[in-house]
């Protein structure tokens, strides 16, 4: 194959966060501040790392279990999954999806988690999958806790698990935060809020009854849309 | 039909235990790390270093960088490179490293690579960066061009879509020190040397 790939559809702004939101304190002093450049995507924005089922270890895609030490994690179980596709639709096979979260209590096992809730000795909270032929990934944990954080008085998370993918290229990577249906918390969370308007909804998971495995596991569905080719509608033959 | 991109959210301050847990001594394995460099990869071998600075001019600590690279040929090891199925003997390098800032003493980001070849006429040497951190609702887009590459910078068609006064945030300093080949890129979110951010 040496036809060369086809451009990605830009960076549509109107959907992502602004590179600084004052409601949100720490952007101020850490987005840049001045116009982004364009750039003519070449190969070096068309390529990306290729990462597939091998780069997973064998409990990756189970946060219930790559933590254990002596039992099992507290909380209420969930499945999450999700399909990953392009704008156009089109499934995105083969894809890795890295996530982490923090446990039930709402405690980060990262060291400089200083909240004042419960660590669980047998909760991790990292983990990883690949998506299948239909672009779409499954992982199992437990639903995250809501947590406290020094943004503003009395500042509270949403429960969030935090994705991390790449897509087929670089310019495809999306780093971004899944929530849950109906959580108060989010309405008053700078962070969410920061997404424009129409686009927060595609934050939200959906609780799913076909996903929930009986007598086991709640399920929440997740899908999520990379950046696809850039279509010119000009050139319809 | 069309569907709505999903927003991207910030890495936030815990990404270390998912995204590089190795470097930060996490139980469990990583997918990437700081050091790219692989047996099979024949060339220069370098280090790269940096902070990430805020408006004040102070290092980030809980910031990640990620690097994406073609070999010292000029091949990404990816299949859109038309090079990528022509026996390409370096399988193994991969051509990609992620390093957070919190492990390092003076919070620098230190990749030990090797120095990428052209990867088309046009264009001069260079690394793709990726900008993640507390504080960056969006994911950030920079270059690392090589100061040593003076003729192919002149003629490279981003550095020259760039303000003039700009490209200068774009070019790592070369230091020998050791025998090793050290090229020093802060990245200045704010300020009077803010870096060059591209809309990729
Ligand atoms: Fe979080």
């Amino acid at each position: 194959m040496t036809t060369p790939p086809k451009p990605y559809s830009p960076r549509d702004w109107s959907s992502h966060p602004p590179i600084i939101a004052p409601d949100y304190k720490s952007t101020p002093l850490r987005g840049a501040t001045k116009p982004l450049i364009p750039i003519r995507q070449s190969l070096s924005e068309l390529t990306g790392p290729v990462f597939g089922q091998d780069s997973l270890g064998e409990l990756d895609n189970d946060l219930t279990k790559n933590g254990r030490k002596d039992g099992e994690p507290l909380g209420e179980r969930i499945i999450v999954s999700g399909k990953v596709v392009d704008e156009l639709g089109r499934p995105q096979p083969n894809m890795l999806v890295e996530v982490w979260q923090a446990n039930a209590a709402g405690r980060y096992v990262h060291k400089v988690d200083q909240h004042n809730a419960p660590l669980d000795p047998n909760f991790f909270g990292g983990g990883r999958c690949v998506t299948d032929d239909q672009g779409v990934y499954r992982f199992y944990s437990v639903k995250p806790g809501a947590y406290p954080w020094g943004n503003h008085p009395n500042a509270w998370r949403p429960n969030h698990i935090h994705f991390s993918l790449f897509g087929p290229s670089i310019a495809t990577r999306l780093v971004t935060q899944m929530y849950f249906p109906g959580d108060p918390l989010l309405d008053l969370d700078p962070i969410f809020l920061s997404s424009p308007e129409k686009a927060r909804d595609r934050l939200i998971s959906e609780f799913d009854l076909s996903l929930t495995e009986e007598e086991f596991a709640l399920g929440y569905r997740f899908d999520i849309v990379l950046r696809g080719p850039w279509e010119t509608p000009m050139e319809t033959a | 039909m069309t569907k709505g991109q999903t927003p991207s959210q910030t890495v936030g301050p815990y990404f270390a235990y998912g995204l590089t847990p190795e470097q930060y001594g996490y139980p469990l394995a990583s997918i990437a790390s700081p050091d790219l460099r692989t047996p099979d990869v024949e060339g220069r071998q370098i280090r790269i270093e940096g902070r990430v600075l805020d408006g004040k001019g102070e290092a980030i600590d809980d910031a990640m960088i990620e690097i994406w690279q073609a070999d010292p040929q000029g091949r990404y090891a990816h299949p859109a490179d038309p090079s990528y199925n022509k026996g390409r003997g370096n399988i193994a390098f991969k051509g990609f490293g992620r390093c957070g800032t919190g492990t390092d003493p003076e919070n620098r980001f230190i990749f030990d690579s090797v120095k990428p070849g052209a990867v088309d006429d046009s264009q001069a040497p260079h690394i793709n960066v990726i900008v993640f951190m507390r504080g960056l609702l969006s994911h950030l887009y920079t270059r690392i061009y090589f100061a040593d590459e003076a003729d192919a910078n002149a003629k490279d068609p981003v550095l020259l879509s760039v303000p003039e006064d700009r490209r200068d945030t774009l070019v790592a300093a070369r230091e020998e020190s050791g025998g090793t080949v050290v090229y020093r890129f802060d990245i200045h979110m704010q300020g009077e040397n803010e870096t060059v951010f591209f809309d990729v």
